[in-house]
């Protein structure tokens, strides 16, 4: 551990006894409880998606450990040499994506995994948190807002993953280190005028896309602007997500009671589709309930970064927190039906553990750029 | 870090925060989109969605496909489906189900063993999914549940196909069995093609070719009621049944092999050296597959897997054994290959000293042969000529030869679980044992024993390419559809040349004829008139016994005993069957697994024409 970066006396404890205590573990509080809060309600709607397969809910307990540990690690690790590895990571982890078309095994139809022998990964997972610190590193170089050429830059060193990613294909990873972009890029200051001309820019790309998109994708629009018109196919995943959450009502039909659910009406119940479970049998109450720690975890971010002490800090403690918000915004719309079927799951909630680990990640940066703020007299 | 001069910090500060409260409001509002369309959802349209959700479910129902069946070469069924009514019950739907259970006792009889049953498939079944406690039910049955059926929400009886094998445990090593689909095998599967099919293959063909027997779920999307009854069908995709096969094995020949083996442990493997197609796969002790299929009891379960003779152990793929004498003709035709005079004549004085060691390596003779030319070697099995040229030959050569005969690998047969035996060499002894190569191990080598290890499989392959003339991969499978109708897809033979010049391959197996035609020949005792054969002994040492069995006497001495092997093919000219056999135990090669072979060429060549054939031509004419 680097002393040098331990605040020094700052915690208001008089010298003597501060050199008694340990080093100082960096963890934000509030964060953590909140944090914590979630995962144990969450891995009680999973009980009930996984049809109490205690198997199952180990494994996925075991994840979610990895991940606090993962979370905890990082945060100890100071901004600065964050900083100073903004750049590399980017690098391994475009490296990593070129390699995963070439060499990538398949999994699920798509080239998504990586074999490195001892683990197996997605390197679009590393992305998720090397695209937010490359553009807050590229953009805190230069006095914001951003002129035209780091604009430009920016925009060039999104495209590059995203084409990558699409490229394996997984458009829904694709969308959200896009989105990290325009997130970034509208939290450094970029002139409403611009958003406005970048808007219609992606606007005008959406056909682009179509053509980038497996027939598998095109059926997913398509059945998400008239799921009656195929209700075999993926328009009967959204028919039966509305109803499993309509029918749950206000109360809910109680824990590990959702028919809609356990009769298999619901496809993917347990990843992408969990959202249902707790709409079903936890009823309004129950998403307001999580909506609320979810909104506490996001307005705790942005007041993190707001705190931060340089641009780098508030660009990628803002963005991280933002993405997070994308995450849960895409996966709760396409649950109820506002958006159309993209692979996104639950953050901290569904069944799985790669995005576990990169999202518990991006929270460690947060904590670590809030507990190692040297504080100023004001 | 050097910060540019132009910065301010401050304002980049407001700049950022103004931003990040943006950021916020934004936040807030989709939210409330969210739980606005939540509200829409859950308080709006509630009413309507609960309905739909209670009283006019749109229900996905699984149309299971039929499972192919399997076929012999002569069109005889070896596997077969036949339509089991079962009573099943789904726990979910049941409020008292102690209570029900002994209400549907009074009505059709349910067994202890049905009971233990029920209860371990319930524990592995998946949610909301049917659990049968009755199968097989009598018509009586039937009718006396459909009278009274109604009184019992969340019981059924289902018509589900069960799969019957008509040959038993003649077929049980081959074919192996379906049984029900186990927790390992549900996380491998996908979950929705096999949405309504309770079977699978757990091993030989049925595991091999899985995939193709199978088939490819339909659905039904059906309208149900609050009782779960169909109301209507919405939308129907049939299922695409599963691929018939037919195999390269002759039931007859089978049975003839597993009959002339009798009650010994041990293997036959017979293969057409033409296709590489397996005529006959034998592993005795064998069982009865039809046990396996509705689940097993317990009982019959401990006493097949505890039974000191492995009735479960397949031993013509998975049983590895010294390969013994019958190594030797391809360890004589390596030599052959080898410049330098290595096969000139050699003195037999019944043993075997490496120079500078005072180890004996004995020759089975202990009185010697005198001078062995490799003919004389092959015939009559010299051990000490196979010493001499193993060690001129070395290591490294022998395992590269071997190795393109196949040993050592797996032979890449379409059945699950076969072993690839052992081929010792430099490397396997470094990494295994973690030892350097003992010129001693090369001599155990030359005459099959030590570390080496085949399986009877990989013996008859390496015979058949003998016959051949080319290595080829065994099959099972010829083809696919049923006999009769168009073949829908053959599988092609895969074949690889072998590191030997014909003038050698026919030194090599004029050698082996005379080990059945010679008078002092190891196998002179199924000399016939009737058909060629060339063909080699083995007769192996069992080194290993294990501590706890000396106390019973009798089994010891059995154990003890050497394994009987042989290998041959016939007719020599026109070679048309490649056969190993293996006998635990059995003793002398040529006296017990040679005419175990005998009877298996005779039973496939000199037999009439099977009695379909004789059919067809007559209608034909």
């Amino acid at each position: 551990m680097d002393n040098s970066a331990l605040p020094a006396g700052s915690d208001g404890i008089p010298g003597k006894i501060r050199t008694l205590l340990p080093a100082r573990v960096h963890l934000d509080l509030p964060l953590l409880i909140a944090l914590l809060l979630l995962c144990g309600y969450g891995l009680l709607v999973l009980f009930s998606a996984v049809d109490q397969d205690l198997d199952k809910l180990y494994r996925q307990l075991t994840r979610l450990g990895i991940a606090f540990a993962v979370m905890i690690v990082v945060a100890q690790v100071p901004p600065l040499k964050l900083r100073h590895w903004s750049l590399p990571l980017f690098g391994i982890g475009l490296v990593l994506l070129v390699g995963v078309l070439v060499i990538g095994e398949m999994g699920k139809g798509a080239q998504r995994w990586l074999n490195l022998g001892v683990v197996r990964f997605q390197p679009s997972e590393v992305l998720k948190i090397a695209v937010p610190m490359m553009l807050a590193w590229y953009l805190a170089e230069r006095p914001l807002p951003p002129s035209g050429s780091r604009i430009l830059g920016t925009v060039v060193l999104t495209t590059v993953p995203v084409l990558l990613i699409a490229r394996q294909p997984d458009l829904g990873t694709a969308l959200l280190v896009a989105s990290t972009g325009m997130i970034v890029l509208f939290l450094a200051g970029l002139k409403w005028r611009l958003i406005a001309v970048l808007g219609i820019g992606a606007a005008a790309l959406v056909p682009l896309l179509w053509y980038f998109m497996r027939p598998y994708q095109q059926r997913r629009i398509l059945s998400f602007l008239n799921p009656e018109g195929d209700p075999f196919g993926t328009g009967y995943h959204i028919i039966q997500s509305k109803i499993a959450i309509g029918s749950g009502g206000v109360h809910g039909k109680g824990w590990l009671k959702g028919t809609q659910s356990h009769l298999e009406f619901l496809p993917e119940r347990s990843t992408d589709f969990v959202f249902a479970i707790l709409g079903e049998e936890f009823g309004l109450i129950g998403i307001l309930v999580m909506l609320v720690i979810y909104l506490f975890i996001i307005v705790r971010g942005l007041y993190i970064a707001t705190q931060a002490q340089d641009t780098y800090g508030r660009l990628l403690s803002g963005g991280l927190t933002l993405i997070f918000f994308v995450y849960l915004f895409v996966n709760a719309g396409m649950v109820t039906g506002l958006l159309p079927v993209v692979g996104i799951p639950l953050p901290l909630v569904s069944y799985g553990g790669t995005s576990l680990v990169t999202i518990m990640a991006g929270f460690g940066i947060l904590m670590s750029i809030h507990t190692h703020r040297k504080l100023l007299p004001s | 870090m050097v910060e540019p001069i132009l910065k301010d910090p401050s304002a980049e500060s407001r700049l950022f925060a103004e931003r990040a409260v943006m950021a916020g409001v934004l936040v807030l509002v989709t939210m409330l989109v969210v739980i606005a369309r939540l509200v829409q959802l859950q308080i709006g349209s509630h009413a309507h969605l609960s309905t739909l959700s209670r009283y006019n479910h749109v229900r996905l129902e699984p149309l299971p496909p039929t499972r192919g069946l399997i076929y012999d070469a002569n069109g005889i069924l070896l596997a077969d489906n036949y339509s089991s009514r079962s009573l099943e019950l789904t726990p979910e739907e049941i409020r008292d189900l102690d209570a029900t259970i002994a209400e549907l006792g009074e009505l059709i009889d349910i067994g202890e063993a049905d009971l233990k049953r029920f209860a371990r498939i319930r524990k592995l079944r998946r949610r909301f999914e049917a659990v049968p406690i009755r199968t097989n039910l009598t018509e009586e049955e039937v009718a006396r549940f459909a009278v009274t059926g109604h009184r019992f929400p969340g019981v059924v009886v289902r018509a589900q196909p069960l799969r019957i094998y008509p040959l038993g445990e003649y077929t049980a090593h081959v074919l192996s069995y379906v049984g029900r689909i186990n927790k390992q095998e549900l996380e491998r599967i996908d979950a929705s093609n096999y949405a309504g099919t309770n079977h699978i293959g757990k091993g030989g063909v049925e595991k091999a070719h899985e995939a193709l027997l199978h088939g490819t779920a339909g659905y039904r999307q059906v309208e149900v009621n609050a009782q779960g009854r169909a109301l209507r069908v919405l939308k129907r995709k049939p299922p695409e049944a599963g691929q018939h096969l037919q195999l390269y094995l002759d039931s007859r020949l089978q049975q003839d092999a597993h009959a002339a083996l009798g009650d010994r442990r041990g293997a036959v493997v017979a293969i057409d050296p033409g296709t590489g197609g397996v005529l006959a796969l034998v592993s005795r002790p064998s069982f009865d597959p039809n046990l396996f299929v509705d689940g097993i009891s317990s009982v019959d379960y401990k006493t097949l897997r505890d039974s000191p003779h492995k009735p479960l152990f397949n031993r013509a793929i998975r049983g590895q054994y010294p390969p013994g004498s019958t190594i030797k003709p391809f360890i004589g035709l390596g030599g052959l290959e080898t410049d330098g005079g290595v096969t000139d004549a050699k003195w037999c004085p019944g043993y075997y000293r490496l120079p500078g060691h005072r180890h004996k390596y004995r020759c089975w003779n202990r009185w010697g042969h005198g001078t062995v030319t490799l003919e004389k070697a092959i015939v009559q099995s010299c051990d000490v000529y196979f010493y001499k040229l193993a060690q001129v030959m070395g290591i490294d050569r022998l395992h590269g030869f071997l190795a393109g005969f196949g040993f050592g690998t797996r032979t890449g047969i379409d059945l699950a679980g076969e072993l690839g035996g052992l081929l010792p060499s430099r490397a396997w002894k470094l990494s295994a044992r973690n030892q350097p190569w003992f010129i001693g191990e090369t001599l155990l080598v030359g005459i099959g024993q030590g570390p080496f290890l085949a399986t009877p499989l990989q013996l008859a392959v390496a015979t058949a390419a003998l016959a051949a003339r080319r290595l080829i991969r065994p099959r099972v499978v010829r083809a696919t559809g049923a006999p009769g109708s168009a073949v829908e897809r053959e599988f092609p033979a895969q074949v690889r040349q072998l590191p030997v010049a014909s003038r050698n391959l026919d030194r090599m197996i004029k050698s082996m004829v005379q080990v059945v035609r010679n008078r002092r020949g190891t196998a002179k005792g199924i000399r016939t008139k009737a058909y060629s054969i060339a063909g080699k002994t083995g007769t192996v040492q069992v080194f290993s016994i294990k501590q706890k069995e000396r106390y019973r006497e009798s089994e010891v001495a059995e154990h003890m005993r050497d394994h009987a092997l042989f290998v041959a093919f016939a007719p020599v000219e026109d070679p048309r069957i490649a056969v190993a056999v293996i006998v635990e135990n059995g003793g002398h090669g040529g006296a017990v697994a040679a005419p175990v072979a005998r009877r298996v060429m005779d039973s496939y060549l000199l037999r009439m024409p099977p009695l379909a054939a004789v059919g067809e031509i007559a209608d034909g004419q």
